[in-house]
C-alpha cells in the first residue's frame, strides 16, 4: 500500500477583517480565521478516507485545497508525489489536476441549469480538448441512468438522479481521486443509500480513491476505510474505521458517537453535546476542546496536545490511552 | 434552420402571446426593412431606364449625360426635362428645342420622327433623395402638396425623403453603438465581477473617473480636430457609452461566481474564459437584456440631441435631430415639427413595446395565458 495523497502540515487562514476604513475608524486589529491548522494525513491508494466534524471544523476547506479550489496558507498537498502549490512544471500540475475530481454537496446548485446533461458530463473532458463523442451516454449508463437522458436539462431530474449526474461528470476525465464534499447530505435517506452503494461499486470497479467529507457518522461507517475527526480545523483523532467505532480515544469523538441517533436507541434519552463549537477567530488556548471536554484538567487549557500514536489510532489528547 | 431549445421556444411563445409587443415588432421590422431600401423609395434617379432598347440602372451606376445623347460628361440630371426627353425619344437632338412639348407628345403617342425609339423610366415613389433640391416655386420651407407629401424643409429638400433616410440612419447608428458598447461593457463587467477583489476595486475607480469625463466637450473637441463624421461620432458614443452595462453585468457576475456550479466548473479544471462566457454569461443575460432597450432608445435620443445642438452628424447627412432644429426655427411651418415629432414618437414607442415584450418573455416568473 502506498499513499496517493499526502497532506502535510496543511494550514489555511482566512482574512476576515473589516474593511480598511472601518478598522482605522474603529481602531480594530486585523482578524484572521484559522479554518484549517496543521493537518497531517495520508490517503492510501484505492481506499476511502473520511473526514468528519461539526460545521465549521474545516472539512470542506481541506477538500477544496486538495482539489485546488483554494490555496493553502502553508503546508502542502502532495498528489502522486507532486506538490501542487510549488510544482513549476505546468504540464505535471495539469495532469495531476485532471486526476482529481470533486462531487459537491448540493446537486441542485452544482449543475448549470442552462446546459444539457450531455454537455455537463462531458465538460471536464471538453475543457481539455478531449474527444467527447458518446462519452456522456456511456457514463450515464454506468451511473444507472439511461443514455436518452443526455438530451435533458438538469431540472428534469430528481435530487438522487442529479447527484448521479454529478458523479458521472466527475468520472468523465477518468480520475484516480474523487473528493466527495458531503455528497449525500442534500438527499433523502432512501436515495442516500442508493447513491452511496453506487459510489462504493464505482470505487471497486474503477479503482478509485475517495476523500469523503461528511458530518454523518452512519454514512462514514458505511463508506470509509479510515476516518479522521476534525475539531476547529485540527485533526484530533485518526483511526481505521472499525478501531474508531469500537474504541474512540478522543473525548470529542466519544461525544460525537453519543450524540448520533441510533436505531437501537429508541426512547433513549440522548445527552446533547455540551456547548457550542468555539469561535475560530479566537480559539481557546491549549487543547481547543477543553471548554467542552468532560475530562479536562488544568493542563489541557495550557498546552496543546501533540498527535500521539496509540495502537492503530493517532490521537491528539493528553488523557487518551 | 436553427432549432430553438425548449427554453427559447417557450420564450418565443411568451413573446407571441404578448400581442402589443409582437405587432410592434412586425411594424418596426416592416418600416426598418423598407427604409433599408430607401434608395428605391426616395431617390432623384430612376430605378430603371430603357434607352434605345438597352437597360440602365442609375440607382447603382454612374452614367454621364452623353450616354443618353446629351452634351455633358457629368452625371445625367434625370429630373431635367431635356434629359427625360432624350431618354424617352432615344436621343433626338430635337429635345434641345422644345423638350416639354416632345415629352407630352411622346406620352400621348403622337410623336413621329426619324430615328425615334421610345424609351421609358421607372421612378421611385418619391422622386427626391434626402439632399435633392425640389424645383418648386415659392420660398422654403414649402407646405405639403405638389409632390412633396410632407412639404419641404428650409433648404427646399423633401421632408418625407429626409425622414426615411434619417430613420434608417438613426436605427443603424443605434444598433452599431449599442451592440459594440454592449459587447465591450459585458466583457469589462464580466472580468470585473468574476475576478473581483483588487481588479474590481481598481476598475470601479477607473469607471468613476471615466464617467466624470464631460463627453459633450470631448465630442466637440474631437470634431474640431478630426472633422465631423458618422464613424467618429459612433466611436465617441461607444467610448463614452460602454460603461452603461458594466455595473449590471458586474453585479450579476459577483452573484454568480460563488454559485456551486461555477465552483464545480473550476474544480473540473475549466478555463476562466469558458466559465465566464459559457457558464455565467447565459445566466446573466436576462438582466442584461432588460437594460438594452434603455441603451437603444438612449442612443437614438442622444444622437438626435447632438444633431439638434449642431454637434452631431455632418450637415450632408439626413438627420432627424437637424429636422427638429428646423421645426423650432420655423414655427410658421408646422409640418416640419409635426412630421419629425411623429417619427420619433412612433419609432421610440415601437422599440419600447418590443423590448418590453422581450423582457417579459425572458422573465421566468411571468406566466402567460
Amino acid at each position: 500500500m502506498n499513499a496517493i495523497i499526502k497532506v502535510k502540515n496543511l494550514t489555511r487562514v482566512f482574512d476576515v477583517s473589516k474593511p480598511w476604513l472601518n478598522r482605522v475608524i474603529e481602531r480594530l486589529p486585523k482578524s484572521y480565521l484559522t479554518a484549517v491548522s496543521e493537518v497531517d494525513f495520508e490517503i492510501q491508494r484505492n481506499s476511502v478516507y473520511a473526514l468528519v466534524g461539526e460545521s465549521g471544523s474545516g472539512k470542506s476547506t481541506i477538500g477544496k485545497m486538495v482539489v485546488g479550489l483554494l490555496n493553502a496558507s502553508s503546508g502542502a498537498v502532495e498528489v502522486d508525489g507532486i506538490d501542487l502549490s510549488s510544482e513549476q512544471d505546468a504540464e505535471k500540475v495539469d495532469a495531476v489536476r485532471s486526476n482529481i475530481q470533486m462531487i459537491f454537496q448540493d446537486p441542485f446548485a452544482s449543475l448549470n441549469p442552462r446546459w444539457k446533461v450531455r454537455d455537463i458530463i462531458a465538460e471536464p473532458v471538453a475543457a481539455r480538448g478531449g474527444d467527447t463523442k458518446g462519452l456522456s451516454e456511456r457514463l450515464l449508463e454506468q451511473v444507472g441512468l439511461s443514455a436518452a437522458d443526455a438530451d435533458k436539462y438538469p431540472h428534469e431530474f430528481s435530487g438522487g438522479q442529479r447527484q448521479r449526474i454529478c458523479i458521472a461528470r466527475s468520472l468523465a476525465s477518468e480520475p484516480k481521486i474523487i473528493v466527495c464534499d458531503e455528497p449525500t447530505s442534500a438527499l433523502d435517506v432512501s436515495v442516500q443509500s442508493q447513491v452511496l452503494n453506487l459510489m462504493s461499486d464505482l470505487q471497486e470497479d474503477l479503482g478509485l480513491t475517495y476523500l469523503f467529507i461528511s458530518h454523518d457518522l452512519t454514512v462514514v461507517q458505511h463508506m470509509a476505510d479510515k476516518i479522521g475527526v476534525l475539531y476547529l480545523g485540527r485533526l484530533v483523532e485518526e483511526a481505521p474505521r472499525d478501531v474508531l467505532f469500537s474504541s474512540p480515544k478522543h473525548p470529542y469523538t466519544q461525544m460525537l458517537f453519543d450524540a448520533a441517533p441510533r436505531i437501537d436507541g429508541f426512547g433513549r434519552e440522548v445527552e446533547p453535546p455540551k456547548g457550542e463549537i468555539p469561535d475560530a477567530i479566537n480559539p481557546p488556548s491549549g487543547c481547543a476542546f477543553h471548554p467542552r471536554c468532560p475530562m479536562a484538567t488544568a493542563d489541557c487549557s495550557k498546552s496543546r496536545p501533540e498527535m500521539r500514536k496509540i495502537g492503530d489510532t493517532r490521537v491528539a489528547c493528553h488523557l487518551a490511552e | 434552420m436553427m432549432k430553438l431549445s425548449p427554453l427559447n421556444q417557450r420564450r418565443w411563445q411568451n413573446f407571441r402571446a404578448n400581442g402589443r409587443a409582437f405587432w410592434s415588432l412586425v411594424i418596426f421590422s416592416v418600416l426598418f426593412g423598407l427604409s433599408l431600401f430607401a434608395e428605391f423609395l426616395a431617390n432623384d434617379k430612376p430605378i430603371l431606364v430603357s434607352y434605345r432598347g438597352d437597360l440602365y440602372v442609375p440607382v447603382f451606376q454612374f452614367y454621364p449625360e452623353t450616354t443618353f445623347g446629351g452634351d455633358f460628361r457629368t452625371e445625367a440630371d434625370y429630373a431635367n426635362v431635356e434629359v427625360q426627353c432624350l431618354i424617352l425619344s432615344g436621343g433626338l437632338d430635337a429635345c434641345f428645342d422644345d423638350p416639354e412639348g416632345m415629352v407630352a407628345d411622346i406620352h400621348n403617342d403622337r410623336f413621329q420622327s426619324d430615328g425615334f425609339e421610345k424609351g421609358w423610366m421607372i421612378w421611385p415613389l418619391i422622386p427626391y433623395s434626402f439632399d435633392t433640391l425640389v424645383a418648386r416655386d415659392g420660398s422654403a420651407p414649402l407646405p405639403p402638396g405638389e409632390g412633396n407629401i410632407l412639404g419641404t424643409d428650409d433648404a427646399k429638400r423633401d421632408v418625407l425623403a429626409r425622414i426615411i433616410y434619417g430613420f434608417r440612419l438613426s436605427v443603424i447608428f443605434a444598433i452599431i453603438v449599442t451592440v459594440t458598447s454592449s459587447i465591450i461593457g459585458i466583457i469589462a463587467g464580466a472580468v470585473q465581477g468574476y475576478f473581483g477583489g483588487r481588479v474590481d476595486l481598481l476598475f470601479q475607480r477607473f469607471l468613476e473617473i471615466w464617467g466624470a469625463v464631460p463627453s459633450l466637450y470631448i465630442i466637440i473637441i474631437m470634431f474640431a480636430i478630426f472633422g465631423r463624421g458618422f464613424w467618429i461620432l459612433a466611436f465617441l458614443m461607444i467610448v463614452f457609452g460602454w460603461t452603461g452595462l458594466v455595473g449590471l453585468v458586474r453585479a450579476e457576475f459577483l452573484r454568480a461566481r460563488n454559485l456551486e456550479y461555477v465552483r464545480a466548473a473550476k474544480a473540473l479544471g475549466v478555463s476562466n474564459w469558458t466559465i465566464m462566457f459559457r457558464h455565467m454569461l447565459p445566466n446573466a443575460m436576462v438582466a442584461t437584456l432588460t437594460m438594452l432597450p434603455f441603451l437603444v432608445t438612449g442612443v437614438i435620443s442622444s444622437l438626435a440631441s447632438l444633431d439638434f445642438l449642431g454637434f452631431g452628424l455632418p450637415a450632408t447627412m439626413p438627420s432627424l435631430g437637424e429636422l427638429v432644429l428646423q421645426g423650432r426655427n420655423n414655427v410658421q411651418a408646422p409640418w416640419l415639427g409635426f412630421s419629425v415629432f411623429a417619427t420619433f414618437a412612433i419609432m421610440l414607442t415601437l422599440l419600447i413595446f418590443i423590448f418590453e415584450g422581450v423582457r417579459d418573455a425572458f422573465d421566468p416568473r411571468k406566466t402567460f395565458s
